[in-house]
């Protein structure tokens, strides 16, 4: 069937659809999301496909190249169905073993199978391994299942069936009910209710109306809407013509990183299937509504992810904020009501169609409501994006679904919300996670970054870290962003180089609080958070690194020397020969020798040494 | 605008309840209200940008502290401004703009009127917290080279202001941010030169720039602000009639910078690249400093008692030889309004003639005419800050962003910000052309047939105005029995334009809300002038668009005080006010009030005067303040009658073209050194301030002629323009109420019968001047010459934006010479592609009259067949090759259109 020209139309195709699938040829899903496609996911392809011919296997085995899985950490991922058989770090010589053993055989290979890090286990199911148990994955339900690209899969995974839903049976005033009794808030970071905000934009007065979905993700460490959109572009095309249709415009955009190719190139290719099949366009199924999406690609500025600043690049200006109010909902792309959301807020909306509100409210917190999917990094064991309900804690988290911090050791701070959020400290570690909670804490939800840092962390560098980063991607507007931020990384740089008085801390408060204050955008208001997080729950660090010029984690180089224990030291070489400056000397056999002189503090010598000879103080 | 009935707003600032305007920002109510709140970034004229964050206020119910530059006023509003928390917050971020900043006060040129030094001292920050002492890095950067700007980017606090102002005002973009954070600073596209980019030089930035970041470079070293003293007055170059004030260092008797008052009207602030740039002339060297008699061929300096008695003597000698009618005077539009009415006074007594005339003879004679006919007055109907407001604006025959360049900014913002529908009608592709809905490029000289054609399809859809034409108007259906015949179709025929095109047009402007005329030379300056702009007073009427606000025919007028000079009788057939010398009553009035006998016969226009000295019929020119050797058309023809003539005084600034062939010259000041008053091209007459001292002996104009006056027998004498002034409103009713204490903040808009009148803002609104609108049926005629074999191309003439007139005073200026040095004639890419003619190659352009060498400036601005030159170049003097035709009603020269050739210079044919 071509193009479906009305609501039985596409009913008619859904029931084709759903006679052809065939739940019994085993079904082998290869991740092909970014991350897995760096680990080689696309080699395990092509073996894939030359084994299936080899093998004469072409009707008794189906291949998906699919969006990502989640846990990147283990790429490339292999899931066969119908038993979810899981295989981790799939190489192209595994391939056959994989065909001819578990999609022939029905069996588990032992040596590829996924070893639990804390148990020790070997796990044969997808479902048994404790990254995915723990978790409630609604929004990625479809990522990892079907080809991102192709619309018949997505239908046939009740693709498109809200959108033709709200078409036959909502008003556009009804559907803004339906988010606003789900309790969904924005996913951006900010956390404003979604019912709320469309509701805005519908009562505003206009000939025309704007729908833009914002995913010029920037936070470090973040990767969950470039995930949505690599691997089921479709979910969040379908959330903007329910949007479209609710708020009443006709045209919408995706502002979207350049940086993200597939992302792009997936979500063209999936506009250009809907667009086919005359689910975008004019009169969308003869419902009299039309909606059209374009595909817009934003340069690489972190703040263009900010509402104000994202229509200015769409417009085609320098991408920089402007005074709210007027809020966008009023006055947005070109002065007309406009409605912003994030990839995520907008990949639930068919489900909360589908389901309805009551069923999405009842996820969550009392305030926050639904699944959040976190990008999990850091010094975790395992890496990854994790879909979860609101309310979770963060012990949860690290420990249930990362699997705990890396080589065993102590839990420091986990920092949540990227460059605009701030560090959690153990003592909040059973805290529930949601927007306001996570606000209490001196973090913000943000877009769901999640770094994990451990006893090696120094605080001071983290905020240092993050406020740099701030400060290279502010635009340069407003005065507290521009030269305050500079002003706190200068007293940080300070700090780190052991050149700081007491007195520092006072100034670095005051700017930090009057430029969250008196900053034009939410990067400005929130750019001090992680040095008022860290200020807040780690301020000994800050006068330890004052008063005693020490960094007890030994990051900060200006404080910190090398030296080498000659009672651990061998005397193997190792560090003479890693050693980049020539500050090594000592013969074989004897214990070495560092010139602190010589030594530029990089730490290869410690990374290298097997005998933990090297000590930093 | 004058906004009544709208609900008012009441809000506490402060404790103090105040009342504003819905969407009013809290900034706005109370700088309105003399509360002051500290702000950077905020300048009127522009959208809010919160960026300098110094205006934050608190707002109760608000969670953070709001920026009041751009949060607006709502009912009940609670505003604090000094709360202890706001001023915390201001010091901080005071400090770490000084913080940032690099260059110090003592060697700064913004000193005295830097507002970041305003707000360091108002908060007495420590010295620790400023980057003193540590220079910019001298990096090249946009304005590297620039003789007009210079951009420091030490000193730039990144308010965006500059940026802004080029692309929401300007509407210029030529200017950007670079680079992020706190390396963010202003620059072009690709870090261009500023000359290269699409800078027009019009140094709004530098206006707006609230610190010395950026500052004329010229003015760099030559005066602090704080020790400059500022002059109110009035611009010199277009009609416009831009307030201006002039930043004089006193002590060096030298004028600094110019700078405008934002809020000033017409203006607000806002000036063009000549206005800003163009005043180096004031101080050149080459100023005459003493009266000058020819003896023998040679200039020799003279005292003012020998040149004056020099004068006298040989205009009484021919006077009597020849009679008054053997001599002629050319007033000046440039000059004062007491200038202009002491200059034709001075004529009409001293020596007994009319034959006075000005160069408005040669720019707007066919709209006095024209307009006078339709309506009973001869001027723009209505005002520039109606135009904002107007519903669809028609622009023929106006290259309106260049000849007048702040009326321009006013069409763009109605277009950008008010959704205006632009219609240009114009033979070449200008500027205003991409703010258009519709562009017309109709052939030269076809006007006429154009507009009829316009009209007649208002009048076969039924789209005109039936109540207004009965009620109002009179000889509708001799008019409308031309316009018959005129289909789209034909027109099409004759003036290249789509008859589509044509209809649309059509539609638009009898359809809009109200339709503004914006017209000028295109029109005017043809053998048809006058039919051009009764066409157009037609159109205007038919569709009921004269009498009402945003509406009407609006002339632009080129001069300064063009108006100013036709409204003080600087015109052989009218005395001030447009009382016709011919009407027995007025002629009597006047001899009553100056005391003697008038001649109640017509005098000649410029080009007759030209043409008459050829018969002998002339015999004494007195020039004051014109070039006709570079102005009028066929200039062999006007130089030798220039040459022959048997005596010719000149009065001017400078050693002119013209005055090169005068027996004597007197020395006269320029506007910046003396009072008076210039009428602007909306009707408003406005004060000139002297603020500099005049060179050498030079005198005023008026002190020179009353001199001469009372030398030939004639006493004239007066103690001030202010007393001037006095006498003018005394014999012209529509200066009636004008003095020098009325319009000493704000100009007054003739007509102003009487002391009470607050002036008149748009002309004709319930009954037209003359009682009736007349319409004029108005055939189509050809243009007087056209191309043939010999030549193939029509040839235009006209202005470019930086230079002015015959350049005696632009070509002073060093920013203006930086980027426009020299003449040029446009053609299209092809034709110069079929002459082997290239960009920039030296060419000849020849008429039947003349020959010039230029440069070719290949472009697709210009329809195949046409060529275009600016007038401005003595060194290829574009009237060289125009043709002295006239309108037989108006008597202006065809400029628009002759028959050229054009090839590679050197070359043969």
């Amino acid at each position: 069937m071509d193009r479906l020209s009305s609501t039985s139309d596409f009913h008619a195709w859904h029931k084709q659809l759903m006679a052809e699938l065939d739940n019994n040829i085993p079904l082998v899903m290869l991740c092909g999301g970014i991350g897995c496609k760096a680990m080689g996911s696309e080699d395990v392809h092509r073996a894939f496909v030359q084994a299936i011919d080899k093998l004469g296997l072409g009707d008794k085995v189906q291949l998906k190249l699919t969006g990502c899985h989640g846990f990147c950490e283990k790429g490339p991922v292999v899931v066969v169905l119908p038993d979810k058989f899981f295989y981790p770090g799939v190489k192209p010589e595994n391939v056959e073993d994989i065909l001819q053993q578990t999609v022939i055989g029905g069996k588990p290979i032992e040596d590829l199978q996924y070893i639990d890090p804390a148990s020790g286990n070997k796990i044969t199911y997808e479902q048994d391994v404790p990254f995915y148990a723990g978790q409630q994955r609604n929004v990625f339900r479809n990522n990892g299942k079907i080809d991102p690209v192709e619309i018949a899969d997505y239908v046939q995974h009740e693709g498109y069936s809200a959108f033709v839903k709200v078409l036959q049976a909502h008003s556009p005033e009804e559907v803004v009910k339906i988010v606003t009794d789900s309790g969904l808030r924005g996913r951006g970071g900010g956390g404003f209710p979604t019912g709320l905000k469309w509701n805005f934009c519908r009562q505003t007065p206009s000939d025309q109306k704007y729908l833009i979905c914002n995913a010029d993700e920037g936070d470090p460490g973040a990767f969950m809407d470039r995930s949505i959109l690599e691997g089921t572009p479709h979910a969040v095309l379908e959330g903007m013509l329910i949007a479209g249709y609710a708020i009443g415009a006709e045209c919408g955009f995706i502002y979207v990183r350049t940086e993200y190719p597939l992302a792009v190139s997936n979500t063209k290719a999936a506009l250009e299937c809907v667009r086919q099949k005359g689910l975008l366009g004019e009169n969308i199924l003869g419902s009299g509504f039309s909606f059209e999406i374009e595909i817009r690609e934003g340069a690489g500025a972190f703040v263009c992810g900010e509402e104000t600043a994202l229509i200015a690049s769409i417009e085609g200006h320098r991408g920089m904020p402007k005074p709210r109010p007027p809020f966008p909902a009023v006055k947005g792309y070109m002065g007309k009501p406009t409605n912003i959301n994030n990839v995520e807020t907008f990949a639930n909306i068919p489900l909360i169609m589908l389901k309805g509100s009551e069923w999405y409210n009842a996820i969550g917190t009392e305030k926050s409501k639904g699944t959040k999917i976190f990008a999990l990094a850091g010094k975790v064991k395992n890496t990854g994006l994790v879909e979860v309900p609101m309310g979770i804690t963060l012990r949860e988290i690290i420990y249930d679904i990362g699997g705990g911090i890396l080589d065993d050791r102590e839990f420091k701070a986990a920092q949540l919300g990227g460059p605009s959020g701030g560090c959690i400290p153990a003592e909040h570690l059973d805290s529930e996670i949601d927007y306001d909670n996570v606000q209490q804490i001196g973090a913000i939800m943000g877009s769901g970054g999640l770094i994990v840092m451990d006893e090696d962390t120094c605080m001071v560098d983290v905020a240092r870290y993050f406020l740099e980063f701030v400060q290279s991607e502010s635009c340069g507007k407003c005065t507290p962003c521009r030269v305050g931020t500079k002003k706190m990384l200068q007293i940080l740089q300070d700090i780190c180089g052991g050149r700081a008085e007491l007195k520092a801390l006072d100034q670095l408060d005051q700017l930090a609080g009057n430029i969250k204050k008196g900053a034009l955008c939410g990067l400005g208001q929130t750019a001090p958070n992680p040095v008022m997080s860290t200020l807040r729950h780690f301020h000994k660090e800050y006068t330890e690194h004052i008063e005693e010029r020490k960094c007890s984690a030994g990051v900060c180089r200006e404080l910190i020397g090398y030296s080498i224990d000659a009672v651990k030291c061998v005397g193997c070489g190792a560090c003479l020969k890693a050693c980049p400056s020539g500050a090594i000397t000592g013969e074989r056999k004897e214990p070495h020798v560092i010139d602190k002189v010589v030594c530029t503090k990089c730490g290869i010598c410690n990374s290298v040494c097997k005998f933990d000879a090297v000590d930093v103080r | 605008m004058v906004i009544s009935n709208m609900p008012e707003i009441t809000v506490r600032i402060n404790g103090r309840e105040l009342t504003g305007r819905p969407s009013q920002t809290v900034l706005e109510l109370a700088l309105e209200n003399g509360i002051e709140i500290p702000n950077l970034c905020h300048d009127p004229r522009l959208v809010p940008t919160g960026s300098c964050r110094l205006c934050l206020v608190d707002v109760e119910g608000q969670r953070a502290p709001v920026a009041a530059c751009s949060f607006e006023i709502a009912p009940q509003m609670v505003v604090k401004t000094e709360t202890e928390e706001i001023r915390a917050i201001r010091r901080s971020f005071r400090e770490l703009l000084f913080y940032e900043h690099t260059g110090v006060c003592t060697t700064c040129d913004e000193n005295g009127d830097c507002k970041l030094q305003r707000y360091g001292y108002e908060y007495q920050l420590a010295d620790e917290v400023f980057a003193a002492g540590q220079v910019a890095e001298h990096r090249n950067n946009y304005t590297t080279g620039n003789a007009a700007l210079r951009y420091d980017p030490g000193k730039c606090i990144r308010c965006g202001r500059c940026i802004r102002i080029c692309q929401e005002v300007q509407m210029d973009h030529a200017l950007t941010f670079k680079e992020r954070a706190g390396d963010v600073e202003v620059t072009t596209a690709f870090d261009m030169p500023l000359n290269d980019s699409t800078c027009e030089l019009c140094g709004q930035c530098i206006s707006t720039c609230p610190t010395g970041a950026l500052y004329e470079r010229a003015a760099l070293g030559k005066g602090q602000c704080k020790d400059l003293k500022r002059t109110r007055t009035t611009c010199v170059y277009c009609g416009v009639g831009c307030q201006i004030d002039l930043n004089i260092n006193t002590a060096k008797n030298e004028i600094v910078r110019v700078t405008s008052p934002i809020g000033c009207v017409p203006n607000d602030g806002n000036l063009c690249v000549k206005g800003r740039f163009g005043m180096e002339f004031v101080n050149s060297s080459k100023r005459l400093t003493s009266p000058l008699i020819k003896r023998n061929g040679e200039f020799h300096e003279a005292t003012w008692e020998e040149a004056i008695d020099y004068v006298a003597v040989r205009l009484n000698e021919i006077k009597a030889a020849h009679g008054p009618d053997s001599i002629g005077g050319l007033s000046s539009a440039k000059c004062t309004n007491e200038e202009n009415y002491v200059f034709q006074k001075f004529i009409r007594t001293a020596v007994g003639t009319n034959n006075v005339d000005h160069c408005a003879r040669l720019c707007h004679a066919s709209t006095v005419a024209g307009l006078a006919r339709a309506f009973g007055s001869g001027a723009m109907t209505n005002s520039i800050d109606e135009l904002p407001g107007a519903g669809c604006i028609f622009v023929i025959g106006s290259n309106t962003t260049e000849a007048h360049p702040v009326i321009g900014l006013k069409i763009k913002e109605a277009v950008v910000n008010n959704g205006a529908i632009l219609i240009v009608a114009d033979p070449r592709s200008i500027d205003l052309v991409q703010y258009a809905k519709l562009h017309l490029a109709q052939k030269p000289g076809s006007d006429v047939a154009l507009i009829n054609a316009m009209m007649n399809v208002i009048l076969t859809e039924n789209l005109c105005d039936m109540d207004y034409i009965n009620e109002r108007t009179e000889n509708f259906d001799a008019a409308a029995a031309i316009i018959k015949d005129f289909t789209p179709e034909m027109a099409a025929e004759i003036t290249t334009v789509d008859a589509d095109a044509i209809r649309r047009a059509a539609r638009i402007f009898a359809q809009a809300s109200s339709s503004s005329i914006i017209y000028s030379m295109g029109i005017t300056q043809h053998t048809t002038g006058t039919e051009n702009v009764l066409s157009l007073a037609n159109l205007a009427m038919i569709t009921g668009n004269v009498g009402i606000e945003s509406a009407g025919v609006n002339p632009l007028r080129g001069q300064n005080n063009v108006q100013g000079a036709c409204d003080l009788g600087a015109l052989p057939n009218v005395y001030p006010g447009y009382q016709s010398v011919e009407d027995p009553a007025i002629n009597s009035k006047f001899q009553q009030a100056w005391g003697m006998d008038l001649s109640g016969k017509k005098g000649l226009t410029v080009v007759e005067m030209m043409h008459a000295i050829e018969e002998e019929k002339i015999r004494a020119l007195y020039i004051m303040g014109e070039n006709p050797a570079l102005s009028d058309p066929n200039l062999n023809r006007t130089r030798k009658a220039l040459e022959d003539i048997d005596f010719l005084v000149c009065q001017d600034i400078f050693l002119s073209e013209t005055a090169e062939y005068a027996d004597v010259v007197f020395p006269s000041v320029c506007f910046a050194e003396k009072d008076g008053t210039f009428t602007n091209t909306d009707r408003r007459v406005q004060r000139v301030r002297k603020a500099v001292a005049s060179p050498g002996s030079a005198r005023d104009d008026w002190q020179i002629i009353c001199q001469v006056a009372t030398k030939m027998g004639q006493p004239m004498s007066y103690d001030s323009p202010s007393d001037i002034m006095d006498e003018i409103a005394s014999v012209s009713p529509i200066y009636g109420g004008i003095s020098f204490d009325r319009i000493d903040t704000l100009g007054l808009q003739w007509p102003c019968p009487d002391k009470d009148h607050p002036g008149t803002r748009y002309l004709h609104k319930g009954k037209f001047t003359r009682g009736k609108g007349k319409f004029h049926p108005v055939e189509y005629k050809y243009p007087a010459e056209r191309p043939g074999k010999k030549y193939p191309f029509v040839l235009s003439t006209g202005r470019q934006l930086y230079q002015f007139h015959t350049g005696t005073m632009t070509r002073k200026s060093a920013v203006i010479n930086q980027v426009s040095p020299t003449g040029y004639v446009e053609i299209r890419t092809e034709d110069a592609k079929k002459l082997n003619i290239a960009d920039g190659d030296s060419v000849e352009v020849i008429s039947h009259r003349g020959k010039v060498t230029t440069l070719a400036k290949v472009t697709d601005n210009i329809e195949s067949g046409w060529l275009f030159m600016p007038f401005h170049f003595c060194e290829g003097p574009a009237n060289m090759l125009t043709i002295d035709a006239l309108d037989p009603i108006a008597k202006i020269p065809e400029y628009k259109v002759c028959a050229a050739n054009i090839r590679k210079a050197g070359g043969r044919n």
